[in-house]
């Protein structure tokens, strides 16, 4: 499913150029949960926001169900986004104008899904992660858990090929944060390929493989023994 | 533009952000307003600056007379000089092509009027009948002087509207009655009104023989007045009208023995150079409002501007969001311009709309001196509005733009 073949990535700050992502080779199946972890600075965010084509990589190839992503643009880069990507933020990033259905319905929209398909569709979904009756809410009335729950349902609304999650209990307590990781092992144990950055053990360990980063190069690549997280809600 | 969905989304953003789209919309909305009542009321005052002009024909010349301060050929300065028919009829016979009208005036202010038991005191004036159109008098009742008046120095006079009223207490059917001016009785034979108002309308009007002979004038007058053809352009008339001005002083100063250089014996007036001035005010008050109208749509243009900037700055989260969710960066442009244009037309017309009702409603019961029925030309109201969207889409397109094109990931970290 995911295919890079050494990654370098670099930022310039001021004069200085600091190298981020220092050759990384790492692949993805289809149907996999992987956890990136990786004490902060080590690169994590850098490879999701590549692998999301939310930044661009500067050495190295990517490949994304079989498509070479290169010589991106952002029409090209958009199209990708939504045909293949769901995304999950640590902040959530709904919409807050918006309803929770109109939120999961956003990316259907940019699909150019007409307002009736939309509209049932978002709500399967949002009833999905069980939160069907609370569709005409506005994210300020959510909890941080419902809030991120409405945002799985919006990257899965799109049937993405790679769901890709920041740190998405970063923001929760432990409580709300085994919640959403229950339905993120739900929604793998239905075939979703997905990937997690976290900098939490536990959460790493109800994933089915867990990458260690370290100052830009992969430290370990080892699959573990999921930890159901059904167990501690 | 007509994409069904896009629509939908937009009414859906302005919707849920009333406070945003009702700044911007008061601010596109006032500052419409502000310049269709502006240059309204420019108009207004333009019009009610020619009104007040139109009272008197525009290129009249009079001509009076003073005492002469300088010694010219063994005569005494302060010898008082006296216009005569003489005079009158030169000028008559020697410019019968250029002239238009013409007519000599002998005047007595405060001649003692009776009309039955009522007296009031008038200015009484002894004129040629073409002084109608030199005063641009219009008759209510009756007739206005004419020639055989003047041959058979009939007692026949003209009173005004004003008089009318006040003297003969509105009697009905005031022509043909008589009343006595200096105790002798006159035939009325008309009235007339003047459109500069009541106090043109304290005149009356008497042939000049007669009036000549009632108040012992001999053959002296007090003022002569004429109006010229007028030429092909206004320049040209003015050059005319000050060349032919020159003329008659000159040839009064020759008959009267006045010096050359006296230029208090002879004096004259010319309402042209009055036009000129006045339509050297006219260019003044246009420029004038015309360049506060301009500000107000730069200033509306800024505000447009710096609220498509907020508006740009304050969704820059919300545009990585929709990014992130698979927007592309015209799609983003589309949405921001889409919205800008709508909320600046509706808001736009309306002030459009609002004002020029305003000035329709108000305008024509406005009667103010020198304001007078303040309109607007509805083509220039538009031109403003569309100019004000285009100006608005312009200014939000560049930050829309650059929005569009941050990365996702800066977008995202934007609080």
């Amino acid at each position: 499913m995911i295919e890079i073949k050494d990654l370098h990535k670099s930022y310039k700050m001021g004069s200085n150029s600091l190298h981020v992502l220092k050759g990384i080779n790492f692949s993805v199946e289809e149907g996999e949960l992987v956890a990136i972890m990786g004490s902060s600075g080590s690169g994590k965010s850098t490879l999701l926001n590549i692998l999301g084509m939310l930044d661009e990589l500067d050495e190295g190839s990517y490949t994304l169900d079989g498509v070479p992503i290169v010589n991106l643009n952002e029409t090209k880069a958009a199209n990708y986004r939504n045909k293949f990507l769901g995304f999950v933020f640590q902040s959530f990033n709904l919409i807050n104008y918006k309803t929770a259905m109109e939120n999961v319905a956003l990316p259907l929209y940019y699909q150019r899904m007409p307002r009736k398909e939309r509209e049932e569709k978002s709500l399967k979904y949002l009833d999905q992660v069980g939160l069907k009756e609370w569709a005409t809410h506005l994210p300020s009335e959510l909890s941080g858990g419902q809030k991120q729950r409405v945002a799985i349902a919006r990257a899965m609304a799109a049937e993405p090929k790679v769901l890709l999650a920041d740190e998405p209990t970063g923001a929760l307590d432990s409580k709300t944060s085994y919640e959403v990781m229950d339905l993120i092992q739900k929604i793998n144990d239905q075939g979703n390929t997905i990937l997690i950055v976290t900098h939490e053990p536990d959460i790493a360990n109800m994933c089915k493989r867990i990458v260690h980063l370290k100052d830009g190069i992969i430290l370990e690549d080892k699959k573990v023994k999921q930890v159901r997280a059904a167990a501690y809600v | 533009m007509f994409d069904i969905e896009r629509w939908q989304e937009i009414f859906e953003t302005i919707r849920k952000n009333k406070l945003r789209t009702v700044l911007t919309g008061i601010s596109v909305a006032s500052g419409i307003f502000i310049l269709v009542i502006l240059l309204g009321f420019g108009q207004g005052m333009q019009n009610g600056i020619a009104l007040e002009f139109e009272e008197d024909a525009s290129n009249r010349i009079g001509v009076w007379t003073q005492v002469t301060t300088k010694e010219y050929k063994g005569l005494n300065p302060g010898r008082p000089i006296t216009l005569r028919n003489e005079n009158y009829a030169y000028v008559e016979d020697k410019f019968a092509d250029e002239l238009e009208y013409k007519s000599p005036n002998f005047r007595v202010f405060d001649a003692s009027i009776n009309y039955k038991k009522e007296s009031g005191a008038y200015s009484v004036q002894g004129i040629s009948p073409e002084y109608q159109h030199i005063e641009n008098e219009f008759i209510s009742q009756g007739r206005f002087l004419n020639y055989k008046d003047h041959e058979s120095v009939s007692k026949v006079a003209v009173i005004s509207n004003k008089i009318h009223r006040e003297l003969l207490q509105n009697e009905e059917n005031p022509v043909g009655r008589e009343l006595k001016i200096a105790d002798l009785s006159f035939q009325i034979i008309g009235v007339y009104g003047d459109k500069g108002g009541e106090r043109e309308e304290n005149r009356v009007y008497i042939p000049l023989s007669t009036g000549q002979r009632v108040f012992n004038g001999g053959d002296s007058l007090n003022m002569m007045f004429f109006t010229l053809k007028p030429a092909a352009t206004f320049e040209k008339t003015l050059e005319e009208s000050v060349r032919f001005t020159d003329e008659i002083k000159t040839y009064l100063k020759q008959a009267h023995t006045v010096a050359p250089d006296d230029e208090s014996a002879i004096n004259t007036f010319n309402t042209l150079e009055n036009v000129q001035r006045f339509m050297n005010l006219m260019m003044g008050i246009k420029s004038f409002f015309w360049f506060v109208g301009v500000c107000t749509i730069i200033a509306g243009i800024v505000g447009v501007s710096n609220i498509m900037l907020i508006i740009v700055k304050e969704r820059t989260r919300e545009i990585g969001i929709r990014k992130a969710l698979g927007a592309k960066p015209w799609s983003i442009v589309g949405m921001i311009l889409h919205e800008a244009v709508f909320v600046t037309a509706v808001s736009g017309f309306g002030g459009l709309i609002v004002s020029m009702g305003l000035l329709e409603l108000v305008g024509p019961n406005v009667e103010v001196d020198y304001v007078s029925n303040p309109s607007i030309d509805f083509n220039v109201a538009l031109t403003t509005v569309f100019l004000l969207i285009f100006a608005g889409t312009l200014a939000g397109f560049f930050p829309a733009w650059r929005a569009a094109r941050i990365k996702p990931i800066e977008a995202l970290k934007e609080e």
